[in-house]
This record gives C-alpha cells, structure tokens and sequence, in this order.
C-alpha cells in the first residue's frame, strides 16, 4: 500500500526564512558571514579591478594607457579597497564569524545584534568610499601622507577618509564581539587548551583590531580637520608636523598587517592539522606566537619611517625591534612544516593552498627581514621591493589562507561540496601566476624602480612584462572559484557534516548547521586536534537530526 | 663584479658596494631557509602521505626542538641587525670636509644650488671620489632624494632639512628618483646625477657663470632683510652675535642646551620664538612665507660660514675646497 509520506525538509539556518528582511535583520552568526562573504567578494573584484588597469599601464614604460592622475587614483583605490574593504575583514568577518561560535560549543557570538551592526557600518563605510571613488576617486596613496593628502590633493580625500573611519568600527565591533565569546561561551570542558588554534588567532586579531583601530579613526579625523578647517596639525605651513602624521598612521597600520596576517594563520593550523590527519607540532607554542605577534606588531611601526627623518638611534631601536617580531612567525611555519612529519598527508584543496601559504608566507617573511636591515632598507623602502614584500605575506600568504579556508568549510557553510579538479586547478594557477606577478618586483625594486610610478626609465620594462603576464594567469585563478563555488551550491555533491574527517566542534553537526548550531551543549573531553580518538567523538557527542 | 649582471643597479658610491654585499647575504640566507622549507614540506608531503602512510603518529613536539628554532633564527637575525646598523651609521654620518650641496625638491622637479653658486635644475654635477653631502627640503609637499646606484634615500621633507652623503666612484650619469609619492607628475620628477673627473668638475663650474657664492647670496640676503641690524658682531645687538654659532652647542632661556645645526638656524628664522637664546628677549620676527627655499639655503649657508676658519671667496672664482676628503 502506497501512503503518501510527507518530508520535512530539515532546518538549517538557510532555509530558516527567505524573505530578504529575514537575511537583512538577521542575528545569526552564520548569516552574517555570508553577507560579508558576499561584500567583501564585490570589494575583492573591484579592487582587481583597479590592479588590472595598473598592471595594464605598466607593460610600456610611458604612460599612455591613462593619465598621471587617474593612475595615482588607480594605485591608491586599489590600495584602499584591498586593504580596508577586503583584506581586514576577510577571513574573521567570514570565516571567524561563521566558525568561532560552532568551534567553542555555542549557539551564536556574544552580541548577535552587535554582530549585524558590525555588518551594516562595514557597508555605510564601503558606500562612502566607492560613492567617493565613482565621483572622482582619491590620488593620496592608501596612505596619506601629509601634507599632500591634507593640502594638495583635489580629490575626495574626506569622503573616503569617513568611509575608512566608518569601517574601523565594524572591525572593532567584531574583535570585541570574538573576546567576549572565547572567553564566555566555550562549551564545558572546552579549557584555553583545547581551543583549536583558529580561535587563539582570532583572539590575537581581535586584540589588535581593538587597540589599534581607534588611532586609525583619529588620524584620518584629523586629516579631515585639517583638510577643512586648516587646522595645523600636519601641515608645517600651518605649524604642523607632516613626520607626526606617519608615526600617528603606522601605529595603527604596522599592526594592522598582522590584523591581516594572524586569521589566516589560524586557518592553515587548522587546516594542515586535518589534512595530516594528527594534532599540531607544538600547539602551546603556536597559540603563544599569535599573541606574541600581536603585542610585539605595536611596537614596530616606525620602521616604515627610516628615511623619513626619524632620529639614528630611533631607527636602531625599530630595526631591533622589528626582527623580534619575525621570529614568532618563523616559530609557526617551523611548527606546522612538522607537523607533516609521520602524518598521513591528504592533498585536497584546502591543503593545496596550505602549502602554497607556508611556502610564500616564509618567501614574504624572509623579505620582510631584508626591510628590517637598516643598511638595505635605504636603498629598497619605497621601492618595487617593499610592493612585491608586502604582496607576498597578504596575497602569496593571507589571500591564499583565505582560500584554504574557504575551500575547507565551504561543504560546512552550504552543504555542497565543490568539484574538486577545477579547485586544485585554481590552486595552481593562483600560485604560478602569483610568483610570476611579484617576483620579479622584488628586483626591479632593487635596480631601483620606485613605488607609485607612472612611467618609468625603459630598462625596468621587462620585468614589468613578466609581472603583468603572472598577473593575468592569476587572474583566471581567482575567477575560476567564483565560478564553481556558484555552480556547487546547485549542483555540488552533498557534504555531510564532516567531509574531511576533521576534528572539531563545527564538524559535529549537519552541513548546513541550523540555525542554533548544536542540538544540545557538547561537552567537550578531548584535547585539540585529537586524531588519535576521532572515532570515538562521533559516539561522545549528540549530533543534530 | 656584478656590473654584468642585469640585476644590480651601478656600483657607483663608496657604500654600494657594502650594501650589495649585505644584500648577497641576506640572498644566501633566506634562499637556504626557503628552500629548507620547501623541501621539507616537499618530502614530508611526499614520504607521509596517506597511500604510504595510513596512520599518522601524534606527536605532541619537542621543547629541544622548539628553542632550536627559536634561537638560531633569533641569532641570525642580530647579524643581519648589527651588520645593517654599521651601513647606516655610516649612511647617516658625513665625513669632515664634505662639500655640500642644497638641494630642494618641489611640484615636480629638483632645484640643486652649489656653495659656488652653480645653479641645476633636475641635475646634480658631483666630482668623483670627493665627499658630498646633500641638504635637502621641500617647497610643498614629502619628496624623496633616490639615487640607486649609491644606494642613497632620504625624504626631502617641508619646513624642515634632511640630509645624506655619498662618495661617487664611477664616473657617470646615474637615475636620480623621486622616491616619495608627491601628486601628478611623481614619476616625471626625474634627474640625473653626473659624476664627473675632478678636473672635468672644476671646469663644469667655472664655465657654469654663477655670479656669486650661496654664501655670499646669503650674505646680502642678510643685510636686504635687515638681520644685521640685531645680529651684530658687537656686544650691542638685540640678537646674539653669529659668528662661531654654527655646529656649537646653544644655551636656550628656557635651560635647554640645542646643537645649532642647519635646522636650528632654519627654525629661527621661520619659527624663531621656538627657541629663545638665554640672555635674550623673544622680540625676533618670523620670516616663515618671505623668504623661499633658497633664500633659506643661502642664509644658513652665510651663518655657517661665519664659523669657518677661511672666508668662502666671493664673485665668480669657485671656491678652493678647504679640506680633502678622508
């Protein structure tokens, strides 16, 4: 006999409400990842898009593709974009949103409300910047410096001076909102310990995010004075000080690389952890060095400064400091390099991209120790040599970290998993391209070839050849997953909760989660990273319908 | 040795070669940690992989293991600290008996004056194997002085003077770069550097018709603005006495002691009632908007020669160095 049975679709937090207004006023953790995975992949294409046309100009030593002043709006807007709009929020907007309150054990972060706000302040801000962008743009440099920025420019630096101001409060707003969690709202049985080392980096973050994002907000509030009320606070012509501007700005902005460096290196413990199939090398010291990271990246600043007038010995005191701050990451790619050893390695995506990072973060790292070096520093600061340093740690490394992470809980976040040989595919491409754009600039930097430049002398022309060529290959690498990553979510195989055989609280409930993550509290009885008794964790811990 | 190589910018100062050195040093270091990395990342990756190694072992790490990698790293680094610190102390000390050039950069192009008088504009004529030390300030906004083939940089920054040396060693023409991002035309505020035959460099500035020295501009400068009428040689001036002032300690009134170097004289006379001479009253007037970077470069240049033992000579003549370089 045939009775009719009715299925009830299973509640996940996707299909908890479709109505625009139930994703618009959403206070779920999980929502809130995905529309700032949805802006900040916007941001991402319109920030390429500006490096596009630069990397475009660059193949001929005239500029002739656009004019001097578009091309200085180009490099700036690009800077800006990637850096405030798209890097900062990356992997913790998305990634830690999504993930923190399923790793501690938790229905949602400490503040869901401060959450969302968090969200639309990152929007208000994106708005006034690319409304600034499309009246004209802004051609200071994404780094202002005075008095150009304050003085002479003619362009909207006020505009996107409030929409970065706007921004820094959504990244306060979430350091804020990870603190409270970690520490309130871990499971029982969930000590410091056991806390997967995702969650001691975006601890660390967060710290950074909290300490430093106010000085930001009031050097570009004074940028904005001065730039409307003449008040002379970096203009000498006024009185000002245009040295006190830079030292104002890389305070915030030297620990703001690390703001874009620690998520990411969160995301490669957790990924190198499961793809090895065994707990980390040394977790105590991994979790250490993210916050030894974090204090020490605000104590470092002025080594942006050694040419720009700073005292002999202040120089001295930076460069010392600086090669201080380098070791706790040395002490994290040592770490997660042995944990392969007497793993039983697995080369899925995210593992791929793993790789990739440890290889050109230490690349990018190395170089950093080269800026450090006073001697070598005055020849190469403000050079092709600092753009392709800081393009290997934030693209060679975060950029790659972010896909890791996207990629490894791309099945937890929609249920789907992606067609893998078109990833791996990507992976590569992204790393040929990426080495074959920015190696070459780190000797065009040392022939000499400065930063910002329009045009240049003609013997700098084919390496910028090279460089334009990697950048076209990595280009396709990175739109080959906005390809796919679509196409899954119809057509992508099912997940199920736990894919890739990982340990970890978000790997114990559906794939999708719903919406209240977990069917009951997980207690939690076994330290992080435990391989060794995973199967025995599927028995321990209630698992949704 | 490197000139070959298209690599490497010229060799073209008494520091570039140091630099270069440095620079191979850190090459070979870091090239052997990346590839330490890559290849063990390659061979763990390959050897434990999960076809040939089913079960992972959990290895928790290694204390021993852990110091290692902390310290050598650490220990690595203080050389390439220490090593990096004596390049810049010599990049940031002038030898005795440099001569010295003004040099002020602005929306978008560099004016360079010679204690002759010799005028440049995005040109910088230098005698090779003779020190020169550059003074820099801007008009307008930060520019930066770059000449890679010396391995030299420094801001050029407004109100205020920066300054760098090198010794040039190859005669030749040399980029001279705009190395801080200053609006429009930052990559058209292109120069040349020429290092030329000391011989060559002599002729260059007799046939270059400066009329008069920087010094002896500053003089008259110093007289038109009315300066003397206060700073007088005598005990009677309302200002203090200027001869002998430069490169000596100053007591203030407010009981600090400053070094009167380029910037303290540049400061009084734009900002003077930042630092008061003890003994004396703050009755000086600012000049800040009368006087340009030049005039300024001539009037510290006058006061600075009112502390050396020969006058500078005045008129056409160019000056005879006082001293050869070390």
């Amino acid at each position: 006999m045939a009775t009719a049975v009715q299925t009830v679709e299973r509640e996940t937090y996707l299909n908890n409400g479709y109505s625009l207004q139930s994703w618009l006023l959403t206070r779920d953790h999980k929502r809130i990842a995905i529309l700032y995975l949805i802006s900040i992949t916007a941001m991402f294409f319109v920030g390429g898009f500006f490096a596009m046309l630069i990397r475009l100009e660059l193949l001929t030593p005239a500029g002739d593709l656009v004019t001097s002043d578009t091309y200085n709006k180009l490099f700036t807007m690009h800077g800006i974009v990637m850096v405030f709009f798209f890097l900062i929020p990356s992997v913790p907007a998305v990634l830690g949103n999504f993930c923190i309150p399923l790793m501690v054990g938790a229905k949602d972060l400490a503040f869901p409300r401060i959450n969302l706000l968090s969200w639309y302040l990152y929007i208000i801000g994106a708005i006034f910047a690319l409304v600034s962008m499309t009246l004209g743009g802004v051609d200071t440099g994404w780094t202002f410096y005075t008095p150009f920025s304050t003085h002479y420019s003619n362009t909207h630096v006020v505009g996107v001076a409030l929409g970065i101001f706007i921004a820094g409060f959504s990244s306060i707003l979430t350091g804020l909102n990870f603190i409270v969690t970690i520490h309130r709202m871990r499971a029982p049985g969930l000590t410091w310990t056991r806390l997967p080392l995702f969650c001691w980096s975006h601890y660390a973050t967060s710290i950074i995010m909290i300490l430093g994002t106010p000085v930001i907000a009031i050097t570009l509030l004074l940028v904005a004075l001065e730039r409307l009320l003449h008040i002379g606070v970096f203009n000498p012509a006024l009185g000002g000080d245009p040295v006190l501007f830079q030292h104002l700005f890389w305070f915030y902005s030297h620990p703001a690389v690390y703001i874009m460096i620690l998520p990411g290196m969160g995301v490669i413990s957790e990924v190198v952890t499961c793809f090895s199939h065994k707990r980390v090398f040394g977790y105590e010291f991994v979790a250490l060095a993210s916050i030894a990271i974090a204090v020490l990246g605000f104590l470092v600043w002025a080594h942006h400064m050694f040419v720009a007038g700073i005292s002999v010995y202040a120089a001295l005191v930076f460069s010392l400091l600086s090669y201080f701050v380098a070791i706790p990451s040395a002490v994290k790619v040592f770490n997660w390099t042995a944990t392969l050893y007497k793993g039983s390695v697995r080369y899925d995506t995210p593992m791929l991209y793993a790789f990739g990072f440890i290889g050109l973060f230490t690349m990018g790292g190395l170089t950093g120790v080269f800026l450090a070096s006073l001697g070598i520093d005055v020849h190469v600061t403000d050079t092709y040599f600092v753009v392709a340093h800081f393009h290997y740690v934030m693209v060679g490394g975060m950029v790659m970290a972010y896909m890791a992470g996207l990629h490894f809980w791309w099945p937890k976040m929609t249920g789907k998993l992606y067609p893998e040989g078109w990833a791996k595919l990507s992976a590569l491409l992204v790393f040929v391209g990426f080495n074959l754009t920015f190696f070459p600039q780190f000797v065009l930097g040392y022939m000499g070839m400065p930063r910002r430049y329009h045009a240049y002398p003609p013997e700098f022309q084919v390496l910028n050849v090279m460089s334009t060529a990697g950048a076209s290959v990595l280009a396709v690498g990175y739109v080959l997953p906005m390809i796919y990553f679509v196409w899954s979510m119809r057509y992508g195989e099912d997940a199920g909760p736990n894919p890739w055989n990982a340990v970890g609280l978000e790997w114990m409930t559906p794939s999708p989660p719903p919406t209240y993550n977990f069917e009951e509290t997980p207690i939690v009885t076994w330290e992080a990273y435990d391989y060794e008794h995973l199967p025995e964790h599927d028995e321990e811990v209630a698992v949704g319908h | 040795m490197w000139k070959n190589l298209p690599l490497f910018p010229d060799q073209a100062s008494s520091i570039a070669i140091q630099v270069d050195g440095l620079y191979a040093f850190l090459i070979a270091v870091s090239a052997f940690f990346t590839l330490l990395i890559f290849a063990l990342i390659f061979v763990f990756a390959v050897k434990f992989r999960k076809a040939a190694h089913p079960k992972a072992e959990q290895i928790e790490g290694s204390l021993p293991l852990e110091l290692t990698w902390t310290l050598i790293p650490l220990g690595i680094s203080m050389i390439f600290f220490a090593w990096g610190a004596l390049i810049y102390f010599q990049q940031a000390r002038p030898p005795r008996g440099a001569m010295e050039v003004y040099g002020v950069g602005k929306q978008w192009m560099w004016k360079f004056e010679h204690e002759t008088g010799q005028r440049e504009i995005n040109s910088l004529h230098v005698p090779l194997g003779r020190d020169v030390r550059v003074i820099l300030s801007s008009q307008d906004v930060i520019h930066s002085f770059y000449v890679p083939a010396f391995r030299v940089k420094t801001d050029a920054l407004p109100g205020r003077y920066t300054s760098t040396w090198f010794r040039p060693t190859k005669v030749g023409t040399y980029h001279l770069f705009c190395a801080e991002y200053c609006g429009t035309e930052h990559s058209g505020m292109i120069g040349e550097v020429v290092v030329m035959e000391p011989v060559a460099y002599q002729a260059w500035l007799a046939a270059g018709g400066a009329s008069a020295s920087l010094a002896s501009n500053g003089k008259e400068l110093f007289t038109q603005l009315g300066c003397a009428t206060c700073h007088r040689t005598d005990t009677q001036g309302r200002g203090p006495n200027l001869v002998g002032v430069y490169g000596k300690p100053v007591q203030l009134n407010d009981g600090r002691t400053v070094m009167a170097d380029e910037n303290y004289i540049r400061e009084s006379i734009t900002n003077p009632q930042a630092k008061i001479v003890a003994g004396f009253q703050p009755i000086m007037p600012t000049f800040q908007g009368q006087v340009t970077e030049e005039s300024l470069g001539a009037l510290v240049s006058y006061v600075k020669s009112l502390s050396q033992p020969q006058q500078k000579a005045e008129g056409g003549a160019p000056a005879v160095a006082t001293s050869t370089s070390n």
